[in-house]
């Protein structure tokens, strides 16, 4: 597994997205710190960016390197090399090289300008990120063969997990205002890793203060070496869920 | 050397192949024809595992393949359509081949050196043509010295000197190191001199499967074209 994993890394490094997304990434943090200074204002438009940014770069790229390595894993195939070995090797390449990429871009400026726990939960919480969003990524790939199709669904992932999620939950809150559900939300953001991050990162900042009555509630439970400890674990069955799932579907696919 | 049973194979509600029997043996060369969409390229899959069996069974020397994956190692595959990493260089491709194939240590780089893949082997991959995509791809499928050869149209966009120094090879593997051949190919003067048996599917059926000497004799034409045409012909007379 290693070995092809060593090859397919070498051949990702050389791909120019990877310096853009490095790039991109640099100008990002660099930015952000000398137009707001040091403090926490600028860690959270880094936070902002991640979030974004990450979940969308790792979700087209990888269905995008699927498609253009299909033939390339067919010949492979061909070879006496089992089909779980080539799709983890696959997997951890994308996983590992965004990790790495995302570590230059923007773990090494947010330790050296704000080095504290919020950088190293962000850290922490992007490379989850990378690990499920990849996995989520070629899950699509897997299992849909056409390639228009598979970045229509990778998209709409992203729009779900970015944008819609939000939606439903400030519908929750607002429809139900009346009632004490601020535990029930608590634990439906479970259901978002995006979310998970955000809570995980904002709550080693000042800004948590601000989100009244919920934040309190959240602070409460999330500042906590327990809490921490949960979000970490919901996060990894985000990985190890899709993961499994487009792993089992690759055993069986028609190639 | 491969022996098929009873295959069926369904893509959705398409069946694709239907009630498959075939068995190849070693120091043959089978030509596997049919018109587009016939199955050819699917049963091959199938022997490689690419596709999953649904009902029947292959096996390949006399072991059911099965869940199993050690058994491609007798195999060399030249796809049809050849894409490799873009940004990987012919070097590094044949690197990583060898470096999974460990069990192999003696190379047959005959085919290498007559289409001069040395002279491009700090090329990347994404810039070769498509002819030359296809030397790399023949090259690698001889590297491992396999017993058994599966090429899926081989000679589609190789030019004609580097055609005959395939077909050359194939002739070798076939003759003095008593290799099985199997090939799919609508360029039927391409098979003319290496085929020695027929298989030709039509529409996921098997439609006839007869040696090449036969074939001459029934239809007293001595092209593959002409022979097949002949044969379509008479039984459309009956229809």
């Amino acid at each position: 597994m290693f070995k092809i994993a060593k090859f397919i890394t070498a051949d990702l490094l050389k791909n120019k997205v990877m310096l853009l997304y490095l790039i991109f990434l640099w100008t990002v943090c660099f930015g952000l710190f000398s137009l707001q200074g040091q403090g926490d204002k600028a860690l959270t438009g880094i936070l902002n960016v991640s979030l974004l940014v990450t979940p969308m770069i790792c979700l087209i790229f990888a269905t995008i390197y699927f498609y253009n390595m299909y033939e390339f894993m067919m010949l492979m195939h061909a070879q006496p090399i089992k089909r779980k070995t080539l799709f983890m090797a696959l997997y951890l390449s994308l996983a590992v090289v965004f990790t790495c990429v995302y570590l230059l871009g923007a773990g090494i400026p947010l330790l050296i300008m704000n080095a504290g726990a919020a950088s190293i939960f962000m850290i922490i919480g992007t490379a989850f990120l990378n690990f499920i969003f990849v996995a989520l990524a070629l899950g699509v790939a897997v299992w849909t063969k056409d390639k228009s199709k598979g970045m229509g669904f990778s998209l709409l992932i992203w729009v779900y997990f970015v944008l819609l999620f939000d939606g439903i939950i400030l519908l929750l809150m607002y429809n139900f205002s009346d009632y004490p559900i601020e535990k029930l939300v608590l634990y439906i953001s479970f259901l978002n890793p995006v979310d998970l991050m955000r809570i995980l990162v904002l709550m080693q900042t000042e800004a948590a203060a601000l989100m009244g009555y919920s934040g309190a509630i959240f602070q409460k439970v999330f500042t906590e070496n327990w809490g921490i400890s949960i979000i970490l674990l919901v996060m990894l069955v985000w990985t190890v869920l899709p993961l499994g799932l487009s792993l089992k579907a690759y055993n069986k696919k028609d190639l | 050397m491969i022996k098929i049973k009873d295959l069926n194979k369904h893509f959705a509600k398409h069946k694709v192949l239907n009630e498959i029997n075939l068995q190849f043996n070693a120091g043959e060369c089978v030509a596997l024809i049919g018109p587009n969409g016939s199955g050819k390229t699917t049963l091959i899959k199938s022997i490689l595992a690419l596709v999953t069996i649904e009902k029947g069974e292959i096996h390949v020397q006399n072991e059911n393949i099965r869940n199993q994956s050690d058994y491609r190692s007798k195999i060399g595959y030249m796809p049809q359509i050849n894409r490799f990493p873009e940004h990987m260089s012919v070097q590094q491709l044949f690197k990583m081949m060898k470096s999974i194939r460990q069990d192999v240590t003696d190379y047959d780089l005959s085919l290498y050196e007559a289409f001069n893949i040395d002279n491009m082997r700090k090329k990347k991959l994404g810039i070769l043509s498509g002819g030359m995509r296809q030397k790399v791809s023949a090259a690698l499928a001889f590297l491992f010295k396999p017993e058994i050869l599966i090429l899926d149209e081989p000679t589609a966009g190789l030019d004609p000197v580097s055609n005959e120094i395939l077909k050359k090879k194939l002739k070798e593997a076939i003759e003095k190191e008593n290799k099985l051949v199997l090939i799919t190919s609508h360029i039927l003067n391409d098979l003319d001199d290496i085929a020695d048996r027929v298989v030709y599917l039509m529409d996921g059926s098997l439609y006839f499967d007869k040696q090449m000497t036969d074939l001459k004799e029934e239809t007293s034409e001595s092209r593959l074209n002409k022979i097949i045409a002949s044969i379509l012909n008479t039984e459309n007379h009956y229809v």
